[in-house]
């Protein structure tokens, strides 16, 4: 074997005691953080990433406002203690610059642009702890931020990584697993079943590739699924506390389906 | 514009027995959902409903036969207009709104202003009332003084008096209601929280005033006797003074413990209104405890209380 880790071992089980097809745990955290409209901390395992959403809101250059739509603009630092190896990144980093400019541009066809014209929608994504996956996490907490945002989108984009280890496929790979076999990102729009981004920086063998990609999609709707739940507990909860204050007020702000037919 | 796909299936509708020129709204809506819930919560990119027989309102998409969800929120519907309000999201201004806002840039006889909105609002010059009388004609000696009115940073509370093609609001402060804010500090919470009042100018007996931002910014400050202003006595020098008045410590101490009271409301994501508030200010008072206690446990002591008399 080439390396020195063993990906994958006899029994089918992977470094850190999951299976082929297994995912890491994902916990989503609402709580706002400071003044930001929309804000997520998504944990894929121990890769955690904190997404803010401000906007959309006034362009702070003339030059980056579009007159027809909003101007998204995507930011990503990665802390220096967030890597096995402490390192510090600057901003002008050209890794991050593509990965912001690689989310800018999953997310351009996914939120309605066209309803705020002149205006802009700033993402900062911070990430904390890196463990692999680092762009599924980043486009998974954008999703969630820019819901929690109430900006309009046409879906979720869920996304995942895949790898290749000697014609085993595997799913949501670690930074080991990562530094070892070849391995691809996938995004896709669960409801459209649309893939919105697929990107590679190994090398795969062509006849591998549809096999991971295949897998990879089967598990966005796992993830989406994930995404969902929080978002709608999120949603019940906030309109469940809104209603608990209209009872003193004695009026119904949201009008229900129910006293629709009625009347 | 129609396509055929939609003039074709209709015929085929017809065709399939039952021909139901109105499809009933509410036999093709999932009443059950509706009654398990209240009101039923979407998530974007959830279809809603059947584009034949709905309308799609904000929040939604339509894409081929069906009603899509963009945000997560509440579904409202008015007849066959669908709509799904978002549950946390900007303000969106209607004419009328009255709203506080925040001086950001001054141009070319127009202020920009920051209004919690997706962009910023614009006070023209001819909006707002100028030293010498209401009807005073606008002179370039006024554009030349603008900073003398407004200035950067300054806090206003205006309406909401048109859009323009972009979406942007123009606001105008021609009333003697309206204006330069001074004596009071600014809360800002979810513009959800801020329901459409009667006034949005609320007098409390504890020496405090509040405006309500229907854009979700707040304004606590002291109280104002309104004896001393007529349409006569519109008096330039207090409408756009910086200089705030003498403020006593009850007065400060009323104020912080109103705008906390607010933060810790807007926190438990509990809409506003002044019966809530004095009911809160009351139990406050009985508690005795520090103003800043608010912000800690007792905050989620005063939720309870207030939810439990409601």
């Amino acid at each position: 074997m080439a390396s020195r880790i063993e990906i994958l071992n006899d029994g089918g089980f992977r470094s850190d005691g999951r299976r082929q097809f297994e995912l890491r745990d994902i916990s989503i955290d609402f709580s706002l953080q400071g003044t930001a409209d929309g804000s997520v901390t998504i944990h894929h395992g121990l890769t955690q990433v904190l997404v803010s959403v401000f906007g959309p809101r006034e362009a702070k250059l003339r030059s980056q406002t579009i007159h027809d739509r909003a101007n998204i603009n995507v930011e990503v630092t990665v802390a220096a203690f967030s890597t096995g190896e402490r390192r510090k990144r600057s901003r002008g980093d050209k890794r991050l610059l593509e990965l912001a400019s690689t989310i800018k541009s999953t997310f351009e066809p996914v939120v309605q642009t066209h309803l705020y014209p002149r205006s802009q929608i700033d993402v900062f994504i911070q990430v904390l702890q890196l463990d692999g996956g680092l762009l599924p996490a980043c486009i998974n907490g954008t999703t969630l931020a820019l819901t929690a945002a109430g900006i309009p989108l046409f879906d979720f984009v869920c996304a995942i990584t895949g790898g290749v280890h000697s014609a085993s496929p595997m799913l949501d790979l670690t930074t080991l697993e990562e530094n070892d076999i070849p391995h691809i990102t996938v995004a896709m729009m669960p409801r459209s079943e649309q893939v919105t981004l697929v990107t590679m920086e190994t090398r795969l063998h062509v006849d591998r590739f549809e096999e991971i990609f295949r897998l990879a999609v089967d598990a966005g709707r796992v993830i989406h699924n994930e995404m969902r739940t929080a978002i709608q507990a999120r949603t019940g909860s906030l309109v469940a506390s809104l209603g608990s204050g209209q009872k003193v007020e004695g009026e119904t702000g949201v009008v229900t389906m129910m006293e629709i037919n009625e009347s | 514009m129609l396509s055929f796909v939609s003039f074709s299936h209709q015929t085929d509708f017809s065709h399939s027995g039952s021909t139901r020129h109105h499809p009933g709204v509410d036999d093709l809506m999932d009443i059950d959902d509706f009654e398990s819930s209240g009101s039923k919560l979407t998530y974007p990119g959830e279809i809603i409903t059947s584009s034949q027989a709905f309308m799609r309102g904000h929040g939604t998409y339509v894409d081929k036969e069906d009603v899509i969800a963009s945000v997560a929120g509440t579904v409202e519907r008015v007849n066959k207009l669908v709509t799904v309000r978002a549950i946390r999201t900007r303000y969106n201004p209607e004419v009328g709104d009255l709203v506080v806002g925040r001086i950001t840039e001054v141009q070319p006889r127009r202020w920009k202003v920051d209004a919690n909105s997706r962009q910023d609002a614009i006070l023209m010059l001819s909006s707002v009332n100028l030293p010498g009388g209401v009807q005073r004609r606008k002179l370039e000696s006024d554009e030349l003084q603008m900073r003398n009115f407004f200035e950067e940073g300054d806090l206003l509370v205006a309406e909401v008096q048109a859009f323009f093609s972009d979406g942007a609001m123009s606001l105008h402060t021609r009333s003697l209601k309206y204006g330069k804010l001074r004596n009071g500090q600014l809360v800002t919470i979810p513009p959800i929280l801020v329901r459409r009042l009667k006034s949005h100018f609320i007098s409390l007996p504890c020496g405090v005033d509040l405006i309500l931002g229907l854009n979700g910014y707040i304004w606590v400050s002291k109280q104002v006797k309104n004896s001393d202003q007529g349409e006569e006595g519109f008096d330039a020098e207090a409408v756009y003074s910086n200089q705030n008045d003498d403020i006593d410590n009850a007065t400060r101490i009323a104020i912080s413990r109103i705008s906390n009271i607010i933060r810790v409301l807007a926190d438990h994501f509990i809409p506003l209104n002044d019966t809530i508030l004095l009911e809160a200010y009351e139990w406050i008072i009985e508690q005795e405890g520090e103003i800043k206690d608010l912000l800690g446990d007792a905050g989620e002591a005063l939720v309870a209380a207030v939810s439990n008399r409601g």
